[in-house]
């Protein structure tokens, strides 16, 4: 697929695979268009030419199948419990079901003690949290992070990091945007290198960083390319 | 005519005394304008926030519209609602000329694009922020519309001060439609151009004082319930 916005080709013939299960990250210097390919990706954007198409033919199903983490998470003006209930109520949750996984989901964001403080006077780290429970509440297949941490402290960057192996673990494919290696590192098994709005290298983590085929993500991970 | 001190004492006079007839005047004017503002509120805040959400062809146009009715004179909205509600008019069968809904639609009318055209602005703002996120959580277009609003529900209580400011402040229609009568349709704005036209212009200044004094503790009461929101909610 390709994306082009005033005549400026932003994603230029993209194509890949995602196969359920390995946690993919998309690497990739700032203004590369990881973004804008997640948001592609999730049916927010319509590529200029080509398609993003799904196993699932129902597109109900593939929307409801999907969550998004964006790099300021935008938080709803209400109390922490009542942005999760939000979205449960959007999937047509019923009352009690909804408490118990608003329970389980603040649980597992270690957010438990807040679930009545407002979401918008939560620190940093939290509200990423707060986002990241937000999308695991809805049972999502996919779920795609576009720099979670990007804003928060190194402490809760890794809890937000465990909280995401634990996503994985869970079953729910992961795809990461991100442009720091060392959080590629950690935490990819797959990886999308991507320069200049084209997707250069697709490979396996272990591969990617020990040996990239392509010499602009060489230079990458070397830290030598300047865009 | 007295100098101010003379007139400040006079209002503070009125104030205090408070006797019947000026209790019913403020009384009926808070009625009217916060009937008006409430029922402008339901419209504008929807038809505000659809303008925002929705694209169809002539929404441009709309908004031209809307934007100018904002302005709209009184007098001539005064003397639109008297002709329909005159009885000749197609809506004179109500019997509702120089009665106070008379005055409350008037003051409806001025009042609406005012808030329509307020609530369209904040909810565009925050569509920018919001929309992407609204979409990925699964909101349908009214589901975010219905968002958008309780999002913006503090900037909103601003836009409903702004209207009722108007509605309270309104001379020109209140009196076609409603005739400033004795007891029944009079309310500060009427009282006052009646006094400044009688040559009681210190107690029509007074009058002024008492409205201004009134708006200014409407306004200082959602301000203060505002900022309290605010801190709370974030």
């Amino acid at each position: 697929m390709s994306f082009e916005v005033a005549g400026h080709c932003l994603l230029n013939d993209v194509s890949f695979h995602l196969e359920r299960g390995p946690l993919t990250v998309i690497l990739g210097a700032n203004g590369a268009g990881k973004s804008l390919l997640l948001k592609i990706c999730h049916g927010l954007l319509s590529p200029t030419r080509g398609e993003v198409s799904w196993q699932s033919t129902s597109r109900v199903r593939v929307r409801n199948s999907q969550a998004m983490v964006f790099q300021r998470p935008v938080l709803l003006r209400r109390s922490v419990a009542a942005n999760i209930d939000y979205v449960l109520r959007l999937h047509g949750m019923a009352k009690p079901e909804r408490n118990q996984r608003i329970d389980a989901c603040l649980q597992l964001a270690g957010l438990s003690h807040l679930r009545r403080r407002s979401a918008r006077v939560l620190s940093g780290g939290e509200q990423q949290k707060l986002a990241l429970a937000r999308a695991w509440a809805v049972r999502p297949e996919i779920v795609y992070l576009d720099e979670p941490t990007a804003n928060i402290d190194p402490a809760a960057t890794l809890f937000v990091e465990n909280l995401i192996g634990q996503f994985s673990r869970n079953g729910v494919k992961v795809v990461l945007t991100t442009h720091d290696l060392a959080q590629a590192r950690r935490l990819a098994d797959e990886v999308l290198f991507l320069h200049q709005g084209r997707l250069l290298e697709q490979s396996p983590a272990r591969q990617f960083f020990d040996g990239p085929e392509n010499p602009l993500a060489r230079a990458f991970i070397h830290e030598d390319l300047f865009c | 005519m007295q100098d101010l001190g003379g007139v400040l004492q006079t209002a503070l006079k009125l104030m205090l005394e408070l006797d019947d007839s000026l209790l019913e005047i403020i009384v009926l004017s808070l009625r009217v304008s916060l009937t008006a503002t409430l029922l402008a509120a339901v419209v504008g805040f929807v038809l505000g926030a659809m303008l925002a959400v929705w694209r169809f062809p002539g929404r441009g146009a709309i908004l031209v519209l809307l934007n100018s009715l904002m302005g709209l004179p009184p007098v001539v909205v005064g003397l639109m609602v008297y002709l329909l509600l005159s009885r000749s008019g197609p809506l004179g069968g109500f019997g509702l000329l120089f009665s106070e809904s008379a005055m409350i639609i008037a003051q409806w009318l001025l009042v609406t694009p005012l808030i329509a055209a307020l609530t369209r602005q904040i909810v565009a703002d925050l569509m920018l922020e919001y929309r992407e996120q609204l979409l990925s959580l699964g909101s349908s277009r009214w589901t975010m519309l219905q968002t958008l609003l309780w999002e913006g529900r503090f900037s909103l209580l601003t836009v409903m001060l702004a209207g009722f400011g108007r509605a309270i402040s309104e001379v020109g229609a209140v009196l076609i439609v409603g005739g400033n009568i004795m007891h029944h349709t009079r309310v500060m704005t009427t009282a006052i151009a009646l006094e400044t036209s009688k040559g009681n212009l210190t107690i029509a200044l007074a009058l002024g004082m008492v409205l201004i004094t009134l708006a200014c503790m409407v306004n200082a009461a959602v301000a203060f319930y505002k900022a309290y929101a605010e801190r709370l909610y974030g």
